[in-house]
């Protein structure tokens, strides 16, 4: 049963270069496999050209999806990792 | 033993082993392959490899350049533990029994192309990103070896077809003794970033990085523009005294460094300095410099993959002009265009660059970029002694119109309650023809002049400084310039103005005779140059060279002008 949780980009340049370091460096940091959904397209949130390739821009919602032994874990680390890093809430 | 002449960039004299900063061959054949398992091996080998040596670079680059430019590191090293990158490779071995060095190529090629087709600049980046640390990985697997500039931990003289902006940054002074490249100039950004470290430099020798290979005993004579490759016994011990005559030189230099710049007849001229970025500060107070005559903004754009923010450039500024206490420090708002991008701006390209889009004409049009400059130099200017200068003013209206911009932020930061000094000077570069022809016009209207003579000898003769097939027209002494620079410096006298120069003409020792005698108020140079300079100055008489005026204005060629000059100051 994977776990998710949508979250709306509020930088202004939305997920660029930095951020999208951060994001995939936690990512990789769990088991379970982790994917990001935006604009009907969906990523494998490990990836670091997966996620950039998709060009997120400010007022963007995406979603994240965790499914694995520490799905709960993973999600909620990269919905906080989005907040404190100021990228989205 | 062999000698290869080029242009002497920054002066002194390194004697040291040659370190190739090249990209290696890298190319390889299709293979097929038996055993998948150990050529998978090899791959997270060589990925393993390049991974451990991101780290160190990533590390450097925190300690010398700050976090920011470490950044770049860490997403590269993201791409080596990509899985939608590595799997396909890994698949690719797997199933086609190919060698990892096609299975990495086709792969890689296959998101770069993707990344460059995307229709964004910043995305096309990217691409770069990947070509850059998938070469580093094939090095690997062809077992040849990759240039770490950051990595360098010996003696060593450093050899290149160029260096940017961002290879100069990543140099260690204390192991780089000096560098030679094939192209650039006296003014190409090389040679200017050599002369800020202060290390010796030999640029435009058309074919060093054929002429030399890794481990090749190499002499750079920045003094002279010689670069001896492989030089006998004899040889290495006459440099070394040569080296040693310049180092007393300098010392001798150094006597003069808390001395004001003053004539033999009692002329005070300012000897001030260029600099490109707040560590540049220590090398200007340590060569005497009376303050900055050019602070290049630039290079706080230059190399990322964002424009600056208020706050970083605050910072920077905040940083130069406390350092520099009470002395002058005249910044230069953005310079950009001309043969200094900005990747992240997405300019179109242009037929003639020199003479398009670039500098003010950029910043009045995008005033969002202007401004935010603009706030971060008034928010500083309550640490110094700040003047503000604007770049490439052709009109009039351009630099009433960037005027007026700077007064609305001033107003609306007070307005904040944010303290801002009331004694800025509001000056412009003279570096168009237009612009030196009516300073009579200009300056009633704006503070002092700086004229930027690299642009303005480039203008005045019709010849793009870049193209070395052009290059004789490059004519510093031609006497239409001289007209003009003295057109400038009578038009800023007549309204109790200073002018300046801030071109690499200031430090040149056959034209401060000229530049004294046309009464110039401020000199600005690099930093090295600043001691030889008010060494000479010291040396000559205003009033003797004043009275040489008309008959240099008067001359008809260059080389009557230099030939002049010599004969008076015995050179």
């Amino acid at each position: 049963m994977a776990v998710e949780k949508t979250v709306t980009i509020t930088d202004e340049t939305g997920v660029h270069a930095r951020p999208a370091t951060v994001l995939v460096n936690k990512a990789g940091s769990f088991a379970s496999e982790m994917t990001l959904e935006y604009n009907g397209k969906s990523i494998n949130l490990k990836s670091i050209m997966g996620v950039m390739s998709l060009g997120i821009p400010q007022g963007a919602e995406i979603k994240i999806i965790a499914e694995g032994s520490d799905e709960e874990e993973a999600v909620n680390a990269v919905v906080d990792v989005i907040k404190s890093e100021g990228l989205g809430e | 033993m062999s000698n290869l002449k080029g242009i002497a960039a920054s002066s002194g004299i390194a004697i040291a082993k040659a370190y190739k900063l090249a990209v290696p061959d890298l190319s390889f054949k299709k293979e097929s392959i038996k055993d998948a398992t150990k050529e998978i091996e090899r791959l997270t080998n060589a990925l393993e490899v390049s991974k451990s040596e991101l780290e160190k670079i990533k590390e450097h680059a925190r300690a010398s350049l700050g976090d920011e430019h470490a950044e770049i590191f860490s997403a590269h090293l993201l791409v080596l533990s990509d899985p939608e990158l590595i799997n396909p490779i890994k698949d690719k071995i797997e199933s086609e029994q190919v060698n990892a060095e096609f299975a990495l190529d086709e792969t890689a090629q296959m998101f770069i192309q993707m990344f460059e087709n995307m229709d964004n600049e910043y995305m096309r980046e990217r691409a770069a990103d990947i070509k850059d640390v998938t070469k580093r990985v094939m090095a690997h697997l062809l077992n040849v070896s990759f240039p770490n500039p950051a990595l360098i931990n010996e003696e060593v003289v450093v050899i290149a077809e160029d260096l940017t902006p961002s290879d100069t940054a990543q140099l260690n002074k204390q192991f780089v003794k000096g560098f030679t490249t094939n192209i650039g100039g006296r003014t190409s950004h090389s040679a200017i970033m050599a002369r800020s470290l202060e290390i010796p430099a030999v640029v435009g020798t058309k074919e060093v990085t054929a002429k030399i290979n890794d481990g090749d005993f190499v002499i750079v004579d920045g003094i002279d523009g010689e670069v001896i490759i492989n030089p006998s016994d004899d040889v290495i011990a006459s440099y070394k005294e040569k080296l040693q005559q310049f180092e007393q030189q300098k010392q001798e230099w150094a006597k003069l460094k808390d001395e004001p710049t003053v004539s033999a007849d009692g002329t005070h001229v300012e000897l001030v300095a260029n600099i490109g970025t707040p560590e540049d500060v220590t090398g200007v107070l340590n060569n005497g410099g009376e303050g900055v005559g050019l602070y290049r903004t630039e290079f706080l754009y230059m190399g990322k993959k964002e424009l600056p923010t208020e706050e970083e450039q605050f910072e920077s500024y905040k940083a130069v002009l406390e350092q520099m206490g009470d002395k002058p420090v005249v910044v230069r708002t953005l310079d950009i265009g001309g043969d200094k991008e900005l990747p992240y701006l997405e300019l179109p390209e242009e037929m003639n660059p020199f003479l398009g889009y670039r500098a003010i004409r950029l910043c009045l049009e995008r005033d969002d970029i202007f401004r935010t400059q603009l706030r971060a130099l008034l928010r500083a200017s309550v640490f110094g002694n700040l003047k503000i200068m604007f770049p490439m003013i052709a009109t009039l209206d351009e630099f009433r119109q960037a005027k007026a911009l700077l007064l609305e932020e001033k107003e609306k930061l007070v307005a904040e309650g944010v303290e801002v000094s009331d004694a800025i000077e509001i000056g412009i570069m003279v570096e168009i023809p237009s612009t030196a022809v009516i300073a009579r016009q200009f300056a009633k209207e704006v503070d002092f002049f700086s004229i930027g003579t690299n642009d303005l000898i480039q203008y005045t003769l019709a010849a793009d400084r870049m193209n070395e097939r052009v290059s004789y027209l490059y004519q510093p002494y031609h006497p239409a310039i001289l007209n003009l620079v003295h057109n400038v410096i009578e038009a800023a006298h007549a309204e109790g103005k200073w002018a300046g120069m801030c071109g690499e003409m200031a430090g040149d020792s056959i034209a401060i005779p000229i530049l004294l005698g046309l009464g110039l108020d401020e000199f600005s140079m690099s930093a090295t140059s600043i001691l030889p300079a008010r060494t000479q100055i010291k040396g000559l008489s205003k009033e003797e060279l004043a009275s040489y005026k008309d008959t240099l204005l008067n001359m008809n060629t260059a080389d009557e002008v230099e030939a002049f000059i010599r004969e008076k100051t015995n050179q």
